[in-house]
């Protein structure tokens, strides 16, 4: 490798010369193709409503929510310790991993290797490994670190992009690359990359309690079974407690804690037993390839994945997309609507609070949950689906612009109230608003396809089947269909992103 | 120094994950209907199935039954309390294993077809026509009484798949869920565990105003305990007879109820072939 090499790409990239930022015209028309394509598949989606009765129901919801109820507060805590563990201690490995993966993320292979890795859902990851793992603290793990790893990669890499270039230029161009990224790159982005991590230990909580719907011993064990069990309030205790674990961070994230907390994670991290046969080998080499292939039988396999491609993947491909292109429209309504609620310089000091207690509900509770909610109302289609996947990627965007619109600068002749967010916040955060909603594109992608009950036919519903039916060839064949799509999706967000001109400096993801 | 401390901290999570557990036997259920507290209840069933065959009893709650028939084929449990289908789909990858107790209400169990009311249809001998077109909840995917046996006795009726007898087909994941989107209308139709439709019924769950019985499956043989077949070597000779007979001699209802069942009655594998050939037919199952 010619050590100069970056450091001649970078010349290309003073300030006098870099792209061109955003125009509003440029966002305009971005954003009004995306409505357009959504338009048109509101037609094309599996979309209904049916008549329901679902008063009895949605009061026991109700009364179950502001009467939370735990009998035993052992079994609570042990609950909320494991969420908490399961993400510190995948943050901690994969937080280094990702930022070695960014530092060669020049290498073609290295992003390919990250854009597969953060390409599944942690729920079939997790699904995954327990195959190989068992039921184990590996399996929920690795379920979080491995893409959570290639999401760092990414957004440490684009945050290099964007840091100024004289200090590298400062640097000998013989040095090596890993010393030009430690003396140069890195401290110049550690600001960003501090808040970024901390944003993700969010996420981290989140998919930590997710992975209790499929066993691993966190929030989300019990709240899968009380939720589902009508049993709403012990649902909402847990989901009480999920909130204020969330809400809460920052007063008990502290850099100086972090190896405290770690110890303490690694201790709570839950026993379980051995695998005394570990089928690990024969999964890997048989059970996730059809039979027709072990056998041998080339043509027979084509015709296996082939029947299996168009009968069941390429429709519920298109039917997830869909779906995910009138979610992402709806989230970014929602988040525009929503976020002024919480930001003190456009709402003042009185909204806010309950304006962040509304977003932080949005944002927490489990779009499955909010799924089934909506599903009562509206009867079973792709409806409660889009419905659930825009209130909780709005909410979740909503906060973060409701964070930079109380970071905005403020002069003393700003406009106040709606003017200040009609012609002041709205049209200064809009270009990073269409990146954090380019950047939840991949991810509302992946998430509908958590919404089985509904009887919509996403690629995830037959990923789930064929894990309940134990057919892991069909289950590893869709997967990498769904990662296949979801990797365009993601490449496709990039191109957009740089072409708009619609970018952030803050952390987003 | 950091990086050594993560490196150290990873290998001793790995480690200590198999330390508790040396020549524990470990079982895991599912009941069909209240999960909750599953490790409290659980735990005495285990402290019972200790006492009776000497040796160190486990229980670790698991969440669906592919995860049980993971677990089960992992060695990380060596009995479970499976559904009529898990069964036999982990009796098929662990060779071997075996059938040695199902419930009594298991030898003859059924699956209620259950309506909204607002959806205009009335209990009948048979499956009706009037179903076509309607909107229809299975329960969890892998289910015996939610699943398999509704589907093949739609598909038997009327020779087509589920998808294309009804409008639109959910999953709603568990039988509770079940009764409460039909009750709610959000599903018109559903097919549920005759247990839990009692049960639910019982404790005032249901309103008859809204939702009703509208046809009955014959019976079939559900849930039963299905044991590896190499525990005698693990655990010592004549191991899985002690425990089908801690299991058939199990007589506190304070136990019991926790599956729930009256008690526990001898079963084969053989017992399970009507389950096994209804697989096959609606291609749930392969050679």
């Amino acid at each position: 490798m010619r050590p100069d090499s970056d450091a001649l790409v970078l010349l290309n990239r003073l300030p006098g010369v870099r792209p061109a930022h955003s125009s509003g015209r440029r966002l305009r028309r971005i954003s009004l193709l995306f409505i357009a394509i959504a338009l048109v598949c509101l037609f094309l989606a599996d979309l209904a409503l049916y008549p329901t009765d679902p008063w009895r129901e949605l009061g026991r919801i109700g009364w179950g929510f502001i009467t939370p109820y735990w009998a035993d507060s052992s079994t609570l805590l042990s609950a909320l310790g494991q969420t908490v563990a399961f993400a510190l201690l995948a943050l901690i490995i994969s937080i280094p991993l990702g930022l070695m993966l960014a530092v060669f993320y020049h290498w073609r292979p290295v992003r390919m290797l990250a854009a597969a890795v953060r390409s599944v859902h942690e729920i079939f990851w997790g699904l995954l490994f327990m195959q190989l793992y068992g039921l184990s603290a590996t399996t929920g793990l690795l379920a979080i670190l491995i893409p959570y790893t290639g999401v760092f990669a990414k957004v440490f890499a684009e945050m290099f992009d964007r840091q100024a270039p004289q200090p590298t230029l400062a640097v000998s161009p013989l040095s090596s690359r890993i010393s030009r990224y430690a003396y140069t790159l890195i401290p110049q982005s550690l600001g960003e990359m501090r808040s970024y991590c901390r944003y993700r230990f969010e996420c981290a909580l989140r998919s930590s309690a997710i992975l209790g719907f499929i066993g691993l011993p966190t929030l989300g064990f019990h709240l899968e079974t009380a939720f589902k069990q009508g049993q709403y309030s012990e649902a909402a205790a847990l989901l009480w407690v999920f909130f204020i674990l969330i809400a809460s961070i920052r007063f008990w994230l502290r850099g100086w804690l972090l190896p405290v907390y770690a110890a303490l994670a690694i201790w709570l991290l839950p026993q379980s037993p051995p695998l005394g046969s570990s089928y690990a080998w024969q999964f890997i080499s048989q059970d996730i390839w059809p039979r027709a292939l072990q056998q041998g039988d080339l043509a027979g396999a084509a015709a296996w994945y082939w029947r299996e491609f168009s009968q069941v993947a390429w429709p519920a491909l298109l039917q997830t997309l869909y779906l995910t292109q009138i979610a992402l429209v709806l989230t970014g309504v929602i988040a525009l609507l929503c976020y002024p609620l919480a930001s003190q310089a456009i709402s003042g000091r009185a909204l806010r609070w309950p304006g962040r207690l509304l977003l932080l509900i949005m944002r927490s509770t489990p779009e499955i949950m909010i799924a089934f909610i909506l599903l009562l109302l509206l009867g079973p289609s792709g409806l409660p689906a889009v419905l659930a996947l825009a209130l909780h990627n709005g909410g979740l965007i909503a906060f973060l612009l409701a964070n930079h619109s109380e970071q905005q600068p403020q002069r003393a002749d700003d406009p106040k109230g709606i003017n200040r967010y009609l012609y002041l916040h709205t049209p200064r955060l809009y270009p990073g608003f269409l990146a954090f909603l380019f950047y939840r594109w991949e991810v509302i992608l992946r998430e509908s396809a958590m919404m089985g009950i509904l009887g919509i036919a996403t690629i995830g519903f037959y990923i789930d089947s064929a894990f309940e039916e134990i057919r892991y060839d069909k289950a590893f064949f869709l997967i990498v269909v769904a990662a296949a799509l979801n990797i365009l999706i993601d490449s496709l967000s990039r191109r957009i992103r740089r072409r708009a001109g619609a970018d952030l400096s803050a952390g987003v993801g | 120094m950091k990086k050594t401390f993560k490196f150290a901290a990873a290998a001793g999570l790995l480690l200590s994950a198999f330390s508790a557990f040396a020549d524990t036997f470990v079982f895991t259920a599912i009941p069909d209907e209240d999960e909750s507290r599953l490790q409290q209840r659980f735990n005495k069933v285990a402290d019972y199935l200790s006492a009776q065959t000497g040796a160190e009893v486990k229980y670790i709650p698991v969440k669906s039954y592919a995860a049980a028939i993971t677990a089960f084929r992992n060695d990380q449990v060596q009995l479970a309390w499976f559904g009529g289908l898990s069964g036999v789909q982990a009796r098929k990858l662990v060779a071997g294993s075996e059938a040695i107790a199902q419930g009594y209400e298991d030898q003859f169990f059924k699956t209620y077809f259950i309506a909204n009311k607002s959806a205009g249809l009335s209990a009948e001998e048979t499956l009706s026509a009037a179903l076509k077109g309607k909107t229809f909840t299975f329960g969890s995917k892998g289910s015996t009484s939610g699943r398999l046996m509704p589907e093949f006795y739609l598909r038997e009726q009327f020779n087509a798949a589920p998808e294309d007898i009804f409008s639109r087909v959910g999953f709603s994941g568990d039988h509770s869920r079940t009764i409460a989107q039909v009750q709610s209308g959000a599903y018109q139709v559903g097919a549920v565990n005759y247990t839990v439709w009692d049960n639910e019924l019982a404790a005032g769950n249901i309103d008859p105003e809204k939702i009703q019985v509208i046809w009955t499956t014959p019976t079939y043989p559900d849930y039963q305990w299905t044991i590896r077949g190499d525990v005698d070597a693990r655990f010592g000779k004549g191991f899985k007879e002690k425990m089908r007979k801690a299991l058939l001699e199990m007589k506190d209802k304070d136990l019991l109820a926790s599956f729930p069942r009256e008690s526990f009655v001898p079963a084969s594998n053989d017992d399970y072939a009507p389950i096994e050939n209804t697989a096959r037919a609606i291609g749930l199952l392969e050679d």
